[in-house]
């Protein structure tokens, strides 16, 4: 492997993992507050690219540039994210883990199905969204596209990080999973801090739909659940819950992928998804997270 | 054994007679005329998916864990069988028995997958295991992508269409049999017991690892017969038939008809799969209406439509003819009332 090519892939590894890392934020976000695995939150990527799809053409016929149509997508999948909780996941969520995991599964294939019943089963272009010259680095060109990928993915990371640390509201969504009951005789509205938590896990898959669309031009209503999935692992690499780990594990899945890909083309699916089992079955906590014990 | 059970077991035999007679009879006396092959095809396919959503149903209903890759399972049935009745092709066997040898194939195949998967994945609950499951039947279908001897990504087609209805019925009624005997037996009680509480049934000295991995294999043998049956319907696959949509597609069948009832896998499993075929012009929002209900399920009857309730034919014949005792000696007698106060 000659070196431009390794710092090519490098590259793109990069890129893939930080679209992974801003999926797999929204995941942990959720994850972590409610302890429930939202199947759905790959498919509010597909919405949140198929509202870029629509309303980019908008944008440049008003003159505008193409990626201010983000906020609108951002608005949509926030509301979406919020009707979903509301309507399926509230109803279910004293009938225990396993209800709530089923409706998950059945609300992603609802999204799925609707999306297809609405735009169609053929895959949509999007128009360029970025345009961002490349520069030159150790010989290999290196699109700024990338780069501007990685530093949203850190900037929402951070963003993140000081609303649940420092805020009133972060200080509740961090009390919600540890006890429930007792943040209710706190005073915490509970029903309040999870609807607030879907929103902002659903607007936080818009912004991956942007960078998403800024890579793979392409909206189809499937997928969101793969890559869904892979996010997901990626964030059960880093930790689930841990914010930070989120970030890390996505460019890691990011990387690996890449690299495997490389080598083994056919197999690079195979090697992701033996890692999640490793994984799971070494330290389940992820990379960044704290070993909880079992209370009998 | 019991007198009583051995006649409970002519008395289900019968019934499960009964009905394969009154299907003999509606496709032998032509009543569909023209349709009788295309509806002989339906009742195949419903067969195959019960056999699929009953073995799903040990999982979730018994074990009460969470399988999201039971289609790796059926896939790796599907294939094994396929490829031994390939290689056994023109060796003089009889049809049957080519058959019968090429599903135990796919279910031993299955199996030994099954026990593979289930001693790593079984160490985890809840929705690790789902997720777990859902990795390895994709690491299923990538290697099925990868084999040549699968097609390597293309799609495996002259395969023999042996799946005759008539045999798949028996095959069908002898594996839901044997399920609900499994479930039944003192291992599916030891399994119950797991699910209702794990740390107190090891404490009660349950080797928990072992019962599970049993469960998840015989699960897997039966979902890799249904596969065999598959492929010899379908005469043509490819790895991409099994993805995760299969999966979501079977266990959805599982939760709406019942978790726990063997009953509610069959009757959703019969009703699910062949109400596509009926209306085909709706193909599309199949599965959105397999969501929504699946969503109304969860929040009205989260246990599923049937529940954990099972149909009895000898419970039924049983009150059939208590009522008709009681109707000849004219009145409860004083002393059936005692024996009914007596079991409070």
């Amino acid at each position: 492997m000659t070196f431009s090519l390794f710092i090519q892939s490098l590259i793109n590894g990069l890129n893939q993992g930080a679209i992974y890392a801003l999926i797999a934020l929204g995941y942990t976000m959720v994850y972590g507050i409610i302890r429930m695995i939202n199947f759905a939150h790959g498919d509010f990527i597909m919405i949140g690219s198929y509202t870029l799809f629509y309303t980019i053409p908008l944008m440049i016929n008003a003159g505008m540039p193409p990626w201010l149509s983000v906020f609108l997508a951002i608005v949509i999948c926030a509301g979406t994210g919020v009707v979903v909780e509301v309507v399926a996941y509230k109803p279910v969520r004293k009938a225990g883990a396993m209800s709530a995991l089923i409706t998950a599964l059945a609300m992603s294939l609802f999204l799925e199905n609707l999306a297809m019943v609405l735009f169609g089963a053929k895959p949509r272009n999007i128009q360029k969204i970025f345009d961002l010259p490349s520069v030159s680095v150790f010989g290999t060109s290196l699109p700024l596209n990338v780069v501007l990928t990685i530093g949203i993915g850190i900037f929402m990371m951070a963003a993140l990080q000081l609303f649940i640390k420092r805020t009133r509201m972060g200080k509740a969504m961090r009390a919600v999973p540890q006890d429930r009951d007792a943040s209710i005789l706190a005073g915490i509205n509970v029903n309040k801090v999870i609807t607030v938590t879907f929103a902002i896990g659903s607007g936080l898959a818009a912004v991956a739909a942007l960078m998403y669309c800024a890579k793979y031009p392409r909206v189809t209503n499937d997928m969101g659940s793969m890559m869904g999935l892979k996010a997901f692992i990626a964030a059960v690499l880093g930790g689930i819950g841990v914010i930070p780990g989120a970030m890390l594990g996505g460019i890691l899945v990011g990387l690996i992928e890449i690299f495997v890909k490389l080598f083994a083309p056919g197999w690079y699916e195979a090697i992701t998804y033996a890692i999640l089992i490793i994984i799971l079955l070494v330290k389940p906590s992820g990379i960044l997270g704290k070993n909880a014990g079992e209370k009998v | 054994m019991e007198r009583r059970v051995k006649i409970s077991y002519v008395i289900n035999l019968l019934g499960v007679l009964a009905v394969f007679l009154l299907f003999v009879l509606l496709f032998e006396s032509r009543i569909f005329g023209a349709a009788t092959q295309y509806i002989k095809g339906i009742c195949t396919t419903a067969c195959y998916t019960i056999i699929m959503v009953a073995s799903l149903n040990l999982v979730v209903g018994c074990m009460g864990e969470f399988s999201l890759g039971h289609a790796g399972f059926v896939s790796v049935g599907a294939y094994a069988s396929a490829i031994v009745s390939g290689a056994l092709t023109g060796k003089g066997l009889p049809d049957l028995a080519l058959f019968l040898i090429a599903l135990l194939a796919g279910g031993i195949a299955a199996g030994i997958t099954g026990v593979l998967v289930g001693i790593p994945a079984l160490r985890l609950r809840g929705d690790y295991l789902a997720i777990v499951t859902v990795a390895f039947a994709e690491i299923i279908r990538v290697c099925f992508c990868n084999f040549s001897i699968t097609g390597g990504g293309k799609t495996m087609s002259g395969i023999l269409k042996l799946s005759d209805f008539y045999w798949c019925y028996w095959i069908m009624a002898a594996c839901v049999a044997v399920m609900y005997l499994y479930i039944r037996s003192r291992f599916g009680r030891t399994v119950k017991a797991i699910r209702e509480d794990y740390i107190a049934a090891s404490a009660a000295g349950i080797n928990v690892t072992y019962y599970k991995v049993l469960t998840f294999t015989v699960a897997a043998f039966f979902a890799g017969v249904g596969g065999g049956i598959y492929a010899h319907y379908m005469t043509a696959m490819i790895p991409t038939n099994f993805n995760f949509m299969y999966s979501a597609e079977l266990l959805s069948e599982v939760i709406i008809g019942g978790i726990g009832s063997l009953t509610g896998s069959i009757i959703g499993a019969a009703f699910l799969s062949s109400l596509p075929e009926m209306m085909r012009q709706f193909s599309q929002y199949r599965m959105l209406a397999y969501s929504v209900v699946l969503i109304i399920v969860m929040i009205f009857k989260p246990g599923g439509i049937f529940g954990n309730w099972e149909f009895s034919l000898v419970r039924i014949l049983h009150r059939a003819e208590k009522k008709g005792h009681e109707k000849a000696e004219g009145g409860v007698q004083p002393w059936k009332q005692l024996e009914r106060k007596s079991r409070y």
